[in-house]
C-alpha cells in the first residue's frame, strides 16, 4: 500500500480526527467547524439585523484560520497525494447509476453531473447545491452544531444533546436519500 | 505565531478530509445506503478514541496549555432544537454530499460548484439568526 498515495483507510483517518480534536482542545480551543459560518456573517454585518450576529467576531479568528488551513490542505491533498477517485461499494455505484444516471461513481471525487462547473447554468443542479447549503448552514446553527462539534466533539464528551442531533442527522440523511431521492434524481 | 499553528492544524484536518474521502459526495451516499463501513469506521473510531481521551483528561484534570481549562462545557439541554435542527442539517448533508468541514476542503481542491454550497450554508446561518426566536428550541 502506497501510503501517500492511495485513500486512508477508516482506521487510519478515525484516529487522526480524534488527534485534530485533542490538539484543539489542549490549545484551550473546541473542533466545530459550522460556527464559522456564523462568524463570516458577523464580519459580513449581519449583526445589523440580528443580535444572534452581535459577538465578538475577533475571537473567533482562531477558528477561521483553521478554515483557511483546511482549504490549503484540500489543495495539497487533491494536487499530490490523490489520484481523486474515489471508489465505492459497486453496488450502490451501480444503482446510482441505472437509477439516477449518476455514472461517475469510481472515476471521479465528486460527481460532475452536480459539481462540473459547466453544469453551474442548469438550474436543477444549482437549485440542488443551494438548497443543499442552506439546509446544512441552517440546520446546523439550529442543531448547534455539525459534524465535528456535535458528532465528534459532543459525542466524545458523552453529550445527550449531541446524541440527539446525531440521530437527527441520520434521520434527515437517509429521509433525503431514500424517500426524496427517488423523487429528485428520476 | 499562534495563527501558524491553527493554520498548521487546519492544513493536518484538510489532508484527513481529503484522503480518507470523508468530503467525497460518493461516500456519503453510499454510507446513508449502508453499503460500506467506511464512513461508520471513521466515526466510530474517532468517538471511541475521543471518549476514552476525555474521560482521562477528566478523572487526572488535564489542563489545557498555559494551565487553563479545557473547553468542555456541558451542551444545553432540549430535544425540539437538536432533533429539527439535525434533521434539516442531515437533509443538506446528504444531498450535497459535504458537512462545513469537508467543504472549505473541498474548496480547496479546486471544485468551485462548492463555492455556491458554501455562500448557500452562510445563507443558511444567517437566515437561521434572522427567525431563530420564532423557531422551538
Amino acid at each position: 500500500m502506497n501510503l501517500i498515495y492511495d485513500p486512508w483507510p477508516w482506521y487510519v483517518a478515525g484516529p487522526l480526527i480524534a488527534l485534530t480534536m485533542f490538539i484543539l482542545l489542549y490549545v484551550g480551543k473546541q473542533f466545530g467547524m459550522s460556527s464559522n459560518l456564523r462568524t463570516m456573517c458577523s464580519i459580513g454585518g449581519a449583526g445589523k439585523y440580528s443580535d444572534f450576529f452581535k459577538f465578538d467576531w475577533k475571537a473567533e479568528r482562531w477558528n477561521l484560520m483553521v478554515v483557511i488551513g483546511a482549504v490549503i490542505g484540500g489543495f495539497i491533498a487533491s494536487q499530490f497525494m490523490s489520484d481523486n477517485i474515489v471508489k465505492i461499494n459497486p453496488e450502490v455505484a451501480e444503482q446510482l447509476s441505472t437509477d439516477y444516471g449518476i455514472k461517475s461513481a469510481g472515476e471521479a471525487y465528486l460527481p460532475p453531473e452536480l459539481f462540473a462547473s459547466e453544469h453551474l447554468t442548469d438550474p436543477f443542479v444549482l437549485a440542488i447545491l443551494i438548497l443543499g447549503g442552506f439546509m446544512v448552514g441552517f440546520g446546523a446553527r439550529y442543531a448547534g452544531g455539525c459534524t465535528s462539534g456535535h458528532a465528534i466533539s459532543g459525542l466524545s464528551n458523552l453529550q445527550l444533546p449531541s446524541l440527539i442531533a446525531v440521530i437527527g442527522f441520520f434521520i434527515g440523511g437517509l429521509v433525503m436519500i431514500h424517500l426524496l431521492f427517488p423523487l429528485i434524481f428520476s | 505565531m499562534k495563527y501558524i499553528s491553527y493554520l498548521t492544524i487546519g492544513i493536518f484536518f484538510g489532508i484527513i478530509m481529503y484522503k480518507s474521502e470523508a468530503a467525497s459526495w460518493f461516500r456519503i451516499y453510499e454510507m446513508f445506503q449502508f453499503g460500506s463501513f467506511h464512513m461508520y469506521g471513521i466515526i466510530g473510531s474517532a468517538l471511541v478514541i475521543g471518549v476514552i481521551g476525555i474521560q482521562i483528561i477528566k478523572k487526572y484534570n488535564i489542563k489545557a496549555i498555559g494551565g487553563s481549562e479545557m473547553n468542555l462545557h456541558p451542551k444545553k439541554k432540549s430535544i425540539a432544537r437538536y432533533l429539527i435542527g439535525g434533521i434539516i442539517f442531515g437533509l443538506g448533508w446528504a444531498l450535497a454530499g459535504a458537512c462545513p468541514g469537508p467543504m472549505y476542503v473541498l474548496a480547496g481542491a479546486g471544485y468551485s460548484s462548492i463555492l455556491v454550497v458554501i455562500a448557500a450554508a452562510i445563507l443558511g446561518t444567517f437566515v437561521y439568526g434572522l427567525v431563530k426566536d420564532k423557531l422551538p428550541h
